[in-house]
């Protein structure tokens, strides 16, 4: 599987190659509008020195953590989102005909390799956070093990939005919507947003484990929701869980798919 | 021992509420080394069963076997005695060169490099690719296109190979040279062929067998000789065959 996905993004790397002019424009676009994000939390602190009780630097540790895992998502399996386009102009089925993994041909079409600035712009929020917060070495083993589980989230909701567009072949935005609108709502810590809202991003969509619960035990403070402390070790957990219910639905998509009559 | 094998193959489709039976009932066999006219008017069920073939759709009903798995849960095992050719759109990548094409489906399909080099050097010879090697596949003419995929489908030597109206759209010098190539394959590597057209003269020239469907039921299976003969009168194979179409109506 590694070696499959290596082998295809290699060949889309050294295609963009071929067009420099091209790959240097993209990653100067990809990092001003991740530029753009941070410039609004920036903006924020300008105004006030906390935000929904977190400091400057911890809600940019909390951007970073979150961020570094989507856009590494983004980077290596977001072109999963063309799965409607694929069924439509019948390249799934050739996808189909080849002896490695469907998923991985899917994710690693026209692989991006410049998308790697915005993981190096998130990359460098979080190591400038880090700097600046001088939290407990004891605990800053969940740092990579937060990023980890968060691309585990991030590419199974990827996943999830793919195998939906088995179905509903005509209405990719349904889907795109759903990923980018989590990332977007993990940028910030989730004490700014409603109970309610909180509630159903920690129990029915995981959101909360990619950078909130665990980040709480990585910055020494406790959930102003009240959710007892055991939690914050759940991320692993809540990714298995998602992986393998993302997994159960691709493979029935798959089964699902009817290509096209011609 | 057989190469393929459909017991009541059915598929349907579901379109607004309706259900369209695009295959039923099929049961055949071809057994290795054969080579195939696979015969139906638009819409037949032609390309559902191809499509079966290769493990793309999943069979509503029965069972289909190819080279002894089952398609739809053993497909990436499959991929590797199969080749596929579809006619109307190409398996190759768009945007790469051929030859960048080719070194990656030796590498998907981990064919050594030794033995993958002799066998692109004879389909460039028989297919007389040499011209085009470095150009992207968009920019390729579809005779061009169609040869690429030809080598494509056979780089990793499958054991059988269906085609999918492959002379769709080409012009007299380039069929013959992809029947030429066909018959060549089929009788030097022992490859089993099924093939789909409406050029009745790739069937001629090509198939020792016919098996012709019709609203997804098989509406005749023999020789060319048997087809021929099943119409007595009429003289042309366009004749019989279109009787044939009719008949079912
Ligand atoms: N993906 C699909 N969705 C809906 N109907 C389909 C689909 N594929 C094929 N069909 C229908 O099934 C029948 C057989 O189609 P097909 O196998 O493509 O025929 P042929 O290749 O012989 O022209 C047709 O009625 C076609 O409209
Ligand atoms: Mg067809």
């Amino acid at each position: 599987m590694v070696r499959t996905y290596l082998l295809l993004a290699w060949t889309w790397t050294r295609a963009a190659a071929a067009y420099p002019a091209s790959f240097a424009l993209l990653l100067a676009l990809g990092c001003a509008t991740a530029a753009l994000d941070l410039a609004a939390i920036l903006i924020i602190f300008a105004n006030t020195t906390s935000l929904g009780g977190f400091t400057r630097e911890e809600v940019l540790f909390l951007y970073g953590t979150a961020g570094i895992a989507f856009t590494l998502t983004d980077l290596l399996f977001s072109n999963l989102d063309r799965v409607s386009a694929h069924i439509r102009d019948g390249t799934l089925d050739t996808f189909l005909i080849r002896p490695v993994n469907a998923w991985i041909q899917i994710a690693t079409d026209r692989f991006v390799p410049a998308r790697i600035g915005r993981v190096l712009q998130a990359a460098a929020a979080l190591g400038y956070a880090l700097a600046a917060l001088d939290l407990d070495p004891r605990r800053l083993w969940m740092v990579p093990v937060m990023i980890l589980s968060g691309v585990v989230i991030f590419t199974s909701l990827w996943t999830l939005a793919a195998a939906l567009q088995f179905a509903l072949v005509d209405a990719p935005e349904v889907s795109s919507a759903f990923t980018y609108g989590s990332a977007q709502l993990a940028q910030y810590p989730f004490s700014v947003y409603g109970r309610e809202l909180v509630r159903g991003v920690t129990y029915v969509l995981p959101l909360a484990f990619i950078n909130w619960q665990p980040g709480l035990y990585a910055l020494g403070r406790d959930d102003p929701f009240g959710t007892p402390g055991f939690m914050r070790f759940l991320g692993p957990v809540a990714a298995l869980v998602l992986a393998l219910l993302a997994a159960l639905a691709w493979r029935q998509g798959l089964r699902r798919y009817r290509s096209t009559g011609s | 021992m057989t190469m393929i094998e459909l017991n009541q193959a059915g598929r349907t489709f579901k379109v607004k509420r309706r259900t369209v039976h695009a295959v039923r009932d099929l049961t055949f066999t071809v057994a290795p080394g054969e080579f195939v006219g696979y015969l139906g008017p638009n819409g037949a069920g032609k390309s559902t069963t191809i499509k079966m073939l290769c493990g793309i759709l999943t069979p509503s009903s029965g069972t289909v076997r190819v080279a002894g798995l089952d398609p739809s849960r053993r497909r990436t095992t499959l991929a590797r005695h199969i080749g596929v050719v579809f006619g109307q759109r190409t398996t190759l990548w768009w945007d790469l060169p051929l030859k960048d094409s080719f070194e990656l489906i030796r590498l998907l399909y981990k064919v050594d490099r030794k033995v993958f080099a002799e066998r692109l050097a004879e389909l460039t010879a028989t297919l007389d690719l040499g011209p085009f090697m470095s150009t992207p596949v968009r920019q390729l003419s579809l005779g061009q296109r169609m040869r690429g995929d030809l080598a494509a489908a056979l780089l990793h030597a499958p054991e059988v190979l269906v085609l999918d109206e492959p002379t769709i759209g080409l012009d007299v010098v380039s069929k013959a040279g992809i029947r030429e190539f066909l018959a060549r394959i089929n009788a030097e590597r022992g490859t089993t062929v099924l093939l789909t057209t409406h050029d009745l003269g790739d069937i001629e020239r090509l198939c020792r067998r016919v098996m012709l469907i019709d609203h997804g039921r098989l509406a005749f299976d023999g020789t060319l000789d048997d087809l021929m003969a099943s119409a007595p009168g009429l003289s042309s194979i366009e004749e019989v065959v279109t009787h044939l179409y009719t008949a079912g109506r």
